[in-house]
């Protein structure tokens, strides 16, 4: 045990509030990425991402939690994709794409300031790679909040948004708002990006969205069973790859290797090796 | 602003402006946006290894690109297009951050690389950058029917003998050659912004494919002089410039073609 378990690992803060906001970000963005991986929103997924990196930064600069400025870009994207929106897939595409490049134009000004007003040079890095061990314990609350928030929509709006993932038609004639069912999606979308964002940095939270979801839907077709083990895989990720990295500061002395590599390395790895199920070919996805 | 050292970045930048412009006008046709964006960022790591070996930064950048479009490839064979995309370019980019972290004095290069750096050109690096542009427009031009028919209408090109994933390879080759050349100045988050936001513009304005990709590289070449330009006298990321002007060509075409 403690050559796994280098010593304080259980009893240093920085480690626990890592694994709790680390593991409530993984939970959400596996349950959401399930439905992101079946509705073919990857690219609107990750471009949320990308863009929350402008609030990311901008709370730098304001000197607000984070987490507030991340979620408030992804949501501001979010009303924007829609807005925009188009049901052609090339043409949303291309709406999502501007939408990306406003959000990062925004996000390379505001890094900027970061740096010539309030020198603060990791910056960049830390809003794009994350910083996990570097949360403060006051931002536990919020990302809870955040994280259950986003649970009780997702349950609420379960089963309307299972059945307009598979079947629009079907879902409009039973009488659901698909419309205000995609809202929903894309509002937990946010929240799921945003707490991402927060662990493993905005251009790497695609990791936690899509990969656990991607690795669950090749072994098993069907969504609710999919949901359990994604869920499982990005919490394995994440907390084996905090554990690896607090450990990596003795493996090569006064020097970490960064949370984000163990936990994309993992997520990368658990999809590679995952069989591919027997229920794959009844149901096409 | 056009004193001596300014004027390798203006050459630079205006071969870079006719790279995008030319490949933006098929990233559009093509509806490879989410390719366009993933490509860059899956060839930035590149420029964080070619500095931890000591090599050249475009060999490194190339390398890159080189292995996202293999990754994207080989694992769009069994998995949804995006999907495969988003998962080549985490797992590269995960390297990446391995790669920054070896590299500990790197934090204003890493945002460079990422939003760019008009003023780091310097005249030694213009030789290489010309020549793979130079290719870059040629393969264009040389595959410019059969990408078109690839892309416009599958079935004529299948019956037209036309191999569409050899042209798909292709296509992400050129690509990512133009994302290598175009990197380090304009930066990995926005290179596909001026290809997207130009071409986007230009589509909207004529429905002719030459005359569209012509006017792509005209509007994507003004767009780059007046980001250099503003980015020199407010001294603020090319990006944010290239990025709002992105936005603007795409809403001002649509504007535009609906009042057409």
């Amino acid at each position: 045990m403690s050559i796994l378990f280098a010593s304080g690992f259980f009893a240093d803060e920085s480690v626990r509030t890592a694994l709790v906001v680390g593991g409530s970000a993984a939970i959400v963005s596996a349950l959401i990425g399930v439905f992101t991986v079946l509705r073919g929103h990857a690219f609107a997924g990750h471009a949320l991402a990308d863009v929350s990196s402008a609030g990311g930064s901008a709370s730098f600069l304001l000197g607000v939690n984070p987490l507030l400025g991340f979620l408030g870009m992804a949501v501001l994207a979010a009303g924007a994709m829609e807005f925009l929106g188009n049901r052609r897939v090339r043409e949303r595409d291309l709406v999502t794409g501007i939408v990306l490049g406003a959000g990062l134009g925004l996000s390379a000004l505001f890094l900027y300031f970061d740096v010539t007003l309030r020198n603060t040079t990791g910056a960049a890095v830390a809003v794009m790679f994350g910083s996990m061990f570097a949360i403060p314990a006051s931002a536990v609350p919020l990302t809870l909040a955040v994280a259950l928030g986003g649970l009780a929509i997702l349950g609420l709006i379960y089963r309307p948004l299972l059945l307009s993932c598979v079947d629009p038609e079907l879902a409009e004639m039973r009488g659901i708002n698909v419309r205000l069912i995609g809202l929903l999606h894309l509002l937990v979308l946010s929240l799921a990006v945003a707490l991402s964002a927060m662990t493993v940095g905005a251009i790497l939270s695609t990791a936690l969205l899509v990969g656990p979801p991607a690795a669950a839907l090749k072994l098993s077709a069907r969504p609710g069973r999919a949901m359990c083990l994604a869920a499982a895989i990005g919490l394995a990720s994440t907390a084996l790859g905090i554990l690896l990295a607090y450990d990596s500061f003795y493996w090569t002395p006064g020097h970490g290797w960064p949370v984000s590599f163990f936990i994309v390395t993992l997520v990368c790895l658990a999809y590679l090796l995952m069989p591919r199920g027997a229920d794959r070919s009844r149901r096409a996805v | 602003m056009f004193s001596s050292f300014m004027v390798n970045s203006w050459i630079a930048a205006s071969l870079v402006a006719v790279v995008a412009g030319c490949i933006g006008f098929f990233v559009v046709v093509r509806g490879a946006t989410f390719a366009a964006h993933a490509l860059p960022l899956s060839a930035f790591p590149g420029a964080a290894a070619a500095a931890l070996l000591g090599v050249n930064q475009l060999a490194g950048l190339a390398v890159f690109a080189m292995l996202g479009v293999a990754g994207i490839s080989q694992l769009a064979q069994r998995e949804r297009h995006e999907v495969a995309t988003a998962l080549s370019l985490v797992a590269l980019l995960g390297l990446g951050t391995l790669f920054l972290s070896l590299t500990s004095e790197y934090a204003q290069g890493v945002y460079a690389l990422l939003f760019g750096d008009v003023l780091g050109i310097s005249g030694a690096e213009l030789p290489p950058l010309a020549i793979s542009a130079a290719v870059c427009i040629a393969a264009l031009l040389v595959l410019f029917r059969p990408l078109l028919l690839t892309s416009v209408s599958p079935d004529l090109a299948a019956s037209g003998g036309i191999n569409a994933s050899l042209m798909e390879v292709a296509f992400l080759g050129i690509l990512a050659l133009a994302t290598a050349i175009a990197l380090p100045l304009v930066g990995a988050l926005l290179v596909f912004s001026l290809m997207v936001g130009p071409a986007s513009a230009a589509r909207s304005l004529t429905r002719k494919p030459p005359v569209a990709m012509a006017l792509s590289v005209v509007i994507a070449l003004l767009t780059v002089w007046v980001a250099v330009a503003l980015s020199y006298l407010t001294n603020w990321p090319v990006g944010f410039f290239v990025g709002s002007f992105g936005t603007i060509c795409y809403v001002g075409g649509r504007a535009a073609a609906r009042t057409a």
